[in-house]
């Protein structure tokens, strides 16, 4: 039997914290052995990245210390280490050299001085000595092994130069730089979209089956485990919980927190012939059981030809130069009681429909009426009355809170600054809020750093309930929590929405959330709507190529339902920016069948 | 080429903002009360008022406001500061006779601090615990609490008057000969002090952000994956993680150019430094017109120039500015 290339036994890492100390992992043994894929799945707070970062000592930069267990790796001699023995300078020869390591987050993994070839570079001439010719020369083959379009020109361009896929790119053959005997990656596509998540993921995968490195991939989403490994370690709060075959963990899951993680996640297709939106299957309250709403046909909100640019100043006295198409031409509508989907990726302008709603950015033209009353043409206080119908609730609940105040105070404050409440009423309804997003009167008097993030979401929810909106605008609401409490806030919302005859407009990059919760899908790119429809007939029969790849792209929670590098095919996001004398297009659709329409102007795709 | 077109706009702007100063200084002079026939008439002892129209002819003191902004903006276009009747001097020759003291004594002092405060931010940044590092908070509390007079007469009571180790006052000794370097000894000597006394503020304000933004930046992503390539501390730090928090370093530095006058008029003061802070002073006190205007203008140059460099060296460093 061949030795296996990293054994984890009984590892155990403690912080030292002001408060005493934390034990970050406890107790966690698995193997990798090579040319196999290791998924390290939980959720946040779960140590798995602490276990990565212990098999390179990374982990004592944060604070972190090894104080148990054993760390085995097999060198390129054959020779075994304990990991956890070795010293810093033992350690500077493997990292990057025989253990490669990819982060999770590539705008910031790269240091932005230097330029790529300098980045790449580097290892090589630190590891295998090479001089500088030959070192670039390998750079430009790494370049060419994880296919990054034009590789000759990225050489001397800086990170900041390159879009988030390319990065990650270039982050992945830094690590393969000195073909590592062992690639971890860590949440290596989770800042990343959906379609090129998918291209990362293929490529990691090729790039495994060619170099025959073990790969220990770290991970939060189920999906993408179903995806990539051949052998999975569930963790939760520091230990391992269940350790098998892909296909045991998904369709026999034995620890009831690995079926709890499983129901949670929202798989693409699985609401298919249903007409209605679906709460999120959670374990442990299959008992609350309550009617999602069918909506009316009455409409609420009526977006008409909005257009949103912003400018990109420059030059001498800062003349414009050019003009973002952010929202081009985009027309809706969404009925009472109903929940209506943006999805699109990152720039297609999804956010600022969202923010033009509120006139939170001035949109260029176009009419939104809520209600009957044109937005867009309000004076200030008409528009200050009319915010009152219209609440939003944002992405990062660690940002939209503000940290120095009282939670009640934060929830009170909309109420208090249009004077619908006061005194023992005020609080009474707060106090109902709080019931209402089932969080304890106990959080009243607390601060937001005291509450996890899904409890610092229900606030965010409680505080845009406050003053009995009509319309609440979700801006990626769910993107930034973990999946069980994502499914948690999903099923508040839907529940709130059939108490209160709630419409939401729920903007999201998430195509299985958005399956299960909307009635109305309208796909974004580029700034126009390429597809819109009832969710059905957008997930069951689109029309759209733009659709159709981006629905191609979604990792399905499923491993005999893996998609293969073949079925991929992206083209890279053109650019919204256009010169002062561009003249959009009005964007026309075509009828595919009653409320489902496509664009057939040019979309940009 | 993008970055050379873009540091051209910021000249152009730097001329605009040089003419405003320009324009501002005048105007602020004229409207102040008194004049040089005021100072003229008062060294002879007074005149009455056709002679001071006399001399308020002779110098072109009747014409309109405009015609005299206008002549004074041509003059100095072709480097004509105007005549100091205080020095009977041309004002150019006047303050280029005493710049290169000045910016000796401030240029040394800043190049001293800014490597000595890289070098302290840095050490202490990677020992935020360590002995180095609260050295260098309590440096910065007395750089910026000190007041500059203070501790110039300290150091010349410590090291001048009790121990001889360095010259009271001056620039150079007008006793000694000798060649080049004998020369260079000598104001080297004289140097030290007023440069310990004029550096301190700057290695005060230096070492503490270079300490913060170095504790920052060694947190960040990109030194975690330079970590994980296996570099040497060594590269981490000197390369990576320096060359990304000296930029606000640099900022900082090219602000202090202000320096040349303010920080420098104090010093100068303290050790008879023969400078423009000196004569800056006693130009004031002479009410000497043409100097101090000669002088502000001179200073704004400086810091104008000052800020050109600096934004040409974060260019250089940081290829993300002025692309966007």
């Amino acid at each position: 039997m061949t030795k296996p290339i990293a054994s984890f036994e009984n590892l155990r890492v403690e912080f030292e914290t002001k408060t005493g100390t934390v034990v970050g992992v406890e107790d966690v043994s698995f193997k990798i052995k090579a040319k196999e894929t290791v998924c390290v799945v939980g959720e946040s707070g779960s140590g798995k990245s602490v276990s990565s970062l212990s098999m390179l000592r990374l982990v004592e930069f944060g604070g972190g210390k090894l104080t148990g267990g054993t760390l085995k790796f097999t060198r390129k001699s054959g020779e075994t280490l304990d990991i956890t023995k070795a010293d810093q300078s033992l350690m500077r020869t493997i990292r990057g050299n025989e253990i490669g390591m990819i982060f999770q987050e590539p705008m910031t993994a790269l240091n932005p001085l230097f330029t790529v070839a300098q980045q790449l570079t580097e290892g090589l001439r630190t590891h295998k000595t090479l001089g500088k010719e030959a070192a670039a020369k390998r750079a430009l083959e790494l370049l060419y092994q994880v296919r990054i379009p034009e590789p000759e020109r990225r050489l001397n361009q800086y990170p900041h130069e390159l879009s988030g896929g390319m990065r990650q790119r270039v982050v992945i053959a830094m690590a393969l730089a000195c073909e590592p005997r062992l690639l971890i990656a860590d949440e290596p596509t989770t800042a990343l979209d959906v379609t090129i998540q998918a291209e990362i993921l293929a490529l990691i995968d090729r790039l495994k089956q060619e170099t025959g490195t073990a790969v220990m991939f770290i991970t939060h989403d189920m999906s993408v485990v179903a995806q990539m490994a051949d052998r999975v370690v569930v963790m939760h709060r520091g230990k391992k919980v269940e350790e098998g075959t892909v296909e045991q963990i998904f369709e026999n899951p034995k620890h009831d927190y690995t079926k709890s993680l499983l129901a949670a996640v929202p798989k693409l297709g699985e609401m298919k012939g249903k007409l209605l939106p679906e709460p999120m299957r959670l374990m442990g309250n299959e008992n609350t059981k309550f009617k999602p709403l069918s909506g009316s046909d009455e409409p609420l909100l009526i977006v008409k030809n909005l257009t949103t640019r912003f400018a990109v100043k420059g030059g001498f006295l800062r003349r414009t130069l050019a003009n973002v198409h952010a929202v081009e031409d985009v027309s809706f509508t969404l009925m009472k009681g109903k929940t209506l989907s943006l999805v699109g990726e990152s720039g297609c302008g999804k956010s600022t429909v969202g923010r033009s709603l509120l006139r939170l950015v001035e949109p260029l033209s176009g009419q939104v009426s809520i209600d009957g009353q044109n937005i867009v043409t309000m004076s200030p206080p008409e528009l200050r009355k009319a915010r009152l119908n219209m609440q939003m609730v944002f992405q990062d609940p660690f940002a939209s809170l503000n940290p120095q105040m009282l939670l009640k105070d934060q929830v009170a404050d909309p109420m208090r600054n249009y004077n619908t409440h006061s005194g023992e009423a005020l609080d009474k309804r707060v106090e109902m809020l709080f019931d209402r997003v089932k969080l304890p009167h106990s959080f009243l008097r607390r601060y937001p750093h005291e509450l996890s993030g899904g409890q610092r979401q229900r606030v965010a929810i409680a505080r845009a309930l406050a003053l009995n909106p009509k319309l609440i605008i979700a801006d990626e609401a769910v993107s930034a929590l973990d999946v069980s409490v994502q499914a948690q806030v999903l099923n508040l919302m839907l529940e709130l929405q059939s108490e209160l005859g709630l419409s939401f407009l729920f903007i999201s990059h998430d195509m299985a959330v958005v399956e299960r919760v909307s009635h109305d899908v309208g796909v974004m790119y580029l700034g126009r709507i390429v597809e819109f429809g009832p969710r059905s007939k957008i997930f069951e029969n689109p029309q759209h190529a733009y659709t159709k790849a981006l629905l191609k792209a979604v990792p399905i929670a499923d491993p005999r339902q893996r998609r293969s590098e073949n079925d991929l095919n992206f083209k890279p996001l053109a650019s919204p920016i256009h010169s002062l004398h561009y003249e959009a297009v009005p964007s026309a659709y075509e009828t595919i069948s009653e409320g489902h329409f496509i664009l057939t102007t040019d979309s940009g795709y | 080429m993008k970055v050379i077109e873009n540091f051209l706009i910021r000249v152009a702007y730097a001329v605009i903002l040089l003419t405003a100063v320009l324009i501002l200084n005048f105007s602020m002079m004229h409207l102040a009360p008194g004049d040089v026939a005021d100072t003229i008439s008062q060294s002879m002892g007074g005149a009455d008022k056709e002679i001071l129209d006399q001399i308020r002819a002779d110098y072109g003191l009747d014409r309109p406001f405009l015609i005299q902004l206008g002549s004074y903006i041509g003059n100095v276009l072709t480097f004509d500061l105007g005549y100091s009747f205080f020095y009977n001097t041309p004002v150019t020759e006047l303050i280029l006779q005493r710049l290169p003291a000045t910016l000796l004594l401030v240029f040394t002092a800043q190049v001293l601090a800014l490597i000595i405060g890289v070098m302290l931010g840095v050490i202490s940044a990677r020992r935020p615990n360590g002995l180095t590092s609260h050295f260098v908070t309590l440096l910065a509390l007395f750089g910026y609490s000190a007041p500059v007079f203070w501790t110039g007469i300290l150091l010349l009571i410590g090291f001048s008057l009790n121990v001889h180790w360095f010259p009271v006052a001056g620039m150079r000794d007008v006793t000694i000969s000798g060649g080049f370097w004998v020369h260079f000894v000598d104001v080297a000597r004289h140097l030290v002090l007023p440069v310990i006394t004029l550096g301190s503020i700057f290695l005060a304000l230096y070492s503490r952000l270079c300490r913060a933004t170095m504790l920052e930046v060694l947190g960040s992503d990109y030194i975690r994956t330079a970590k994980a390539k296996g570099l040497h501390d060594r590269d981490v730090i000197y390369k990576h993680a320096l060359k990304n928090s000296l930029s606000p370093v640099i900022t900082l530095a090219g602000l202090q150019f202000s320096a040349v006058i303010s920080g420098a008029v104090l010093v100068e003061a303290v050790f008879s430094w023969p400078g423009l802070g000196t004569l800056a002073f006693q130009s004031i006190i002479a009410r000497d017109t043409p100097t101090i205007l000669g002088i502000l203008f001179f200073s704004a140059l400086v810091v104008i120039v000052g800020n050109l460099l600096t934004d040409l060296v974060l260019r250089l460093i940081d290829p993300r500015i002025g692309t966007k």
